[in-house]
């Protein structure tokens, strides 16, 4: 949705600005963020869609408990979104159902939808 | 130790879960000369701490008037002048015979032996079922919390909070004060299940607080765009004809938590319920022994409580454990425990308190105490 830059009791938000990939656009997020929260900043909310009934799935826990957020992070699929803390550069996909691994310039070497 | 196996690290205490039970837990340990592991899923030890950026209640001993956050500074300050040995990003998916503690850090497969187990694995937050749960833009209250407390995400703008406990009402304040609008909190209760004086401020702030009501559904296309809440009868079955949609993008859910027992139902302890504590929970004596001889549980792992309780349970623990160890003779160990149960008592007095005060005393009857 937003990030919140001035908080009344957390303060200014001062974290150096760093660039991800979702499907291969980039978005802006900030160091120490979580690519939930970086996609979520961005109006990001579907993560993956499920594997029989190809809903869409989104953050639920937040804390790396109930899985409804995992991705295909850096080519690795089933990662937490909402564990896995922003890199410069990182890339992150729309799972679609159980996922594939993803090799750099060759998908589907994994296919196991 | 025969060639290819995991190699295993031996300890005084293996401490599960880095929140305040655990750190109080490993520095108790520690204080008493003792070598204990702090083992935790996340970057950062602290578990819930760091997202609490409300003032907490008690006396000084339990940070009256601090933040959450700054009590979790304190902790890891005092864990680290302890020396407490800390496995962090480790997730354990294991306890066998012997105190015997597996798990998996990164992609390494990583052991442990301990003299005593301490299991202070937390609490998860309940689900609530009702069409559209699933959408994106359901979550739960602590997911939100998550989001704009620790990473400065706001997750919604216009939000339903569903639940009037402290969780729902303190979160629902954090939202506002994250900039987002609280449309409504709602709870299927007549009453707040909250302390009150969280509660004044969100209706100072202006949300209505609809009692007696709960979510019909969350509608959408292929995320939250409204919420159905209606009205339920003394039985809280849903009164025909109350239906009322609201248009918000985002519902929160904070309707109570959960001990986290599967470490503690793993390592063959014996569970009793406890509904004022959140359910089923291992059964266990005021030192904090479970049914399982050396094996110790705390904070919300034991019960449900709240983040000072949590942390004199830890160190409750800790100091059994100690003793166990022979780290502390049998005088210390009941000198300090007489110490911290005052203060458990203390914080399990009032209202809300005394209920938990004889939950908790009728699992240490269980225990046959």
């Amino acid at each position: 949705m937003q990030y919140v830059s001035d908080h009344p009791i957390l303060g200014k938000g001062e974290a150096k600005e760093l660039t991800i990939f979702f499907d291969g656009k980039p978005v802006k997020g900030y160091e120490g963020q979580t690519v939930a929260a970086i996609l979520m900043e961005n109006g990001v909310r579907t993560f993956r869609y499920t594997a029989k009934r190809r809903e869409p799935r989104g953050l639920y826990c937040g804390i790396g408990q109930c899985t409804d957020c995992i991705m295909i992070i850096d080519g690795v699929p089933n990662t937490k979104a909402c564990m896995t803390f922003a890199k410069e550069g990182m890339r992150t996909e729309t799972q679609h159902g159980n996922g594939k691994t993803v090799d750099a310039g060759r998908e589907n070497a994994d296919e196991r939808v | 130790m025969r060639e290819g196996r995991t190699p295993m690290k031996e300890y005084d205490a293996i401490v599960i879960g880095g929140g305040p039970a655990g750190l109080g837990a490993a520095i108790e340990v520690a204080k008493a000369g003792g070598h204990p592991v702090l083992i935790d899923e996340n970057a950062r030890p602290g578990g819930q701490l760091f997202k609490q950026i409300h003032k907490f209640f008690g006396s000084r001993e339990h940070y009256a008037g601090t933040r959450g956050f700054a009590i979790g500074e304190k902790l890891l300050q005092e864990a680290e002048d302890e020396k407490v040995e800390v496995q962090l990003n480790t997730r354990v998916w294991g306890i066998f015979p012997d105190h015997i503690v597996t798990a998996v850090s990164g992609k390494e497969a990583v052991c442990f032996r301990g003299k005593t187990i301490i299991l202070a694995a937390g609490a998860s937050e309940n689900s609530l079922s009702f069409p559209g749960c699933t959408l994106p833009g359901v979550m739960m209250a602590g997911a939100a919390q998550t989001m704009m407390n620790l990473y400065r995400t706001l997750p919604g703008k216009e939000i339903l909070m569903i639940g009037s406990g402290n969780v729902g009402l303190i979160v629902a304040y954090q939202l506002m004060q994250a900039g987002a609008h609280v449309k409504m909190l709602i709870d299927a209760a007549a009453e707040t299940n909250g302390y009150e004086v969280h509660a004044a401020k969100i209706k100072r702030a202006g949300v209505p607080i609809r009692l007696g009501h709960t979510i019909v559904r969350a509608e959408g296309n292929g995320r939250v765009e409204s919420a159905v809440i209606c009205k339920v009868d003394a039985a809280f079955h849903p009164v025909p004809g109350t239906e009322e949609k609201i248009d918000v993008d985002t519902v929160c859910v904070a309707v109570g938590l959960s001990p986290r027992v599967e470490l503690s139902a793993l390592a063959g302890c014996r569970f009793t319920w406890a509904g004022a504590l959140g359910g089923q929970v291992p059964v266990h004596t005021s030192g904090m022994e479970t049914t399982v001889p050396g094996i110790y549980v705390a904070g919300d792992g034991a019960g449900t409580e709240e983040a000072s309780t949590a942390l004199d349970q830890g160190r409750m623990a800790g100091v059994s454990a100690a003793h166990r160890c022979g780290l502390l003779s049998d005088l210390r160990e009941a000198e300090e425990h007489r110490k911290i149960q005052e203060r458990l008592d203390m914080l399990r007095s009032g209202q809300f308190g005394e209920k938990r005060k004889s939950a908790e005393q009728a699992v240490w009857k269980a225990a046959g105490e």
